[in-house]
């Protein structure tokens, strides 16, 4: 099964719609709930890292037997230093990001946290490419 | 436990969802944050939120890290958003007047036990 979602930057009020997509559909697939939690988690936070970081972006879900594979792409500022933006607490996110909640600099290494595969790829002025997989 | 002692302590309003058929064995701990990465973080089910967070992504949040009970604190009101999709998600939702501190320190009294 393939999921395709549009996300638009700043925009808070409909952030997180894609992964609740997710959710209720690997919840109607019977996937073990400690799976679709990492899964879900792992895909909140790259989701919330387009809206609150960069311009728009687009995120793609593939559902298959033995695994799921989330394509996050967004085209906006991109990371400068990858590796010092894994770190736990490391954050630069706006004063409007951080009234809306996120901006702990946890998103990350939340996502490494839970993913058994995260790769993430960043262009300085271009934007930021993460490709996450969960096995099921 | 009830989960009517806890509001009545908390002086909280249940404005969202069956909170009294709830049962505090469900709920052995709580967590209390702003930021809802340090949420996102949490392994352990059977926790309460307790934030002065109050818009959707408090919702969307508890969603995803499978939360069912968030106490909402410092006065802050819900809008019908947050009841839409706290309604779909099965979460119950608690208003109070009182400071997370406040709240905190209530529950924590009543044998709520912290995370760490
Ligand atoms: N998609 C992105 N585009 C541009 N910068 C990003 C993106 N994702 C992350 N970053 C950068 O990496 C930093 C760390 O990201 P991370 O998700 O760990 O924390 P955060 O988003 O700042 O806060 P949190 O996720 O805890 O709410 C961000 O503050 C930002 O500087
Ligand atoms: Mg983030």
């Amino acid at each position: 099964m393939e999921f395709l979602f549009e996300i638009e930057g700043a925009n808070f009020s409909v952030a997180g719609n894609a992964s609740s997509t997710i959710k209720r559909a690997l919840k109607q697939r019977d996937v073990d709930p400690a799976k679709i939690k990492r899964i879900v988690v792992a895909l909140f936070e790259a989701e919330i890292n387009v809206v609150a970081h960069a311009d728009h972006g687009t995120i793609r879900v593939l559902i298959e037997d033995h695994q799921v594979q989330m394509f996050v792409k967004d085209f906006g500022p991109g990371i400068e230093d990858v590796k010092e933006a894994m770190r736990e607490g490391y954050s630069t996110a706006s004063n409007s990001v951080r009234e809306m909640g996120f901006g702990a600099g946890m998103g990350l290494p939340n996502i490494k946290r839970n993913a058994d595969v995260f790769e993430i790829e960043s262009i300085k002025g271009l934007g930021t490419n993460a490709h996450i997989i969960i096995y099921l | 436990m009830l989960m009517n002692e806890i509001i009545k302590r908390i002086e909280a309003r249940p404005v969202c969802g069956d909170v009294c058929s709830l049962r505090t064995d469900d709920f052995e701990f709580a967590f209390a944050s702003d930021l809802m990465s340090d949420v996102l973080r949490l392994t352990y089910e059977k926790t309460m939120l307790v934030t002065g967070l109050c818009n959707v992504q408090t919702i969307r949040t508890a969603e995803m890290a499978e939360i069912k009970l968030i106490i909402i604190c410092r006065g802050k009101k819900c809008d019908d958003q947050m009841f839409k999709i706290a309604k779909e998600c099965d979460i119950c939702l608690l208003e109070t007047n009182y400071s997370v501190y406040r709240v905190c320190g209530e529950l924590y009294s009543y044998g709520i036990k912290p995370l760490y």
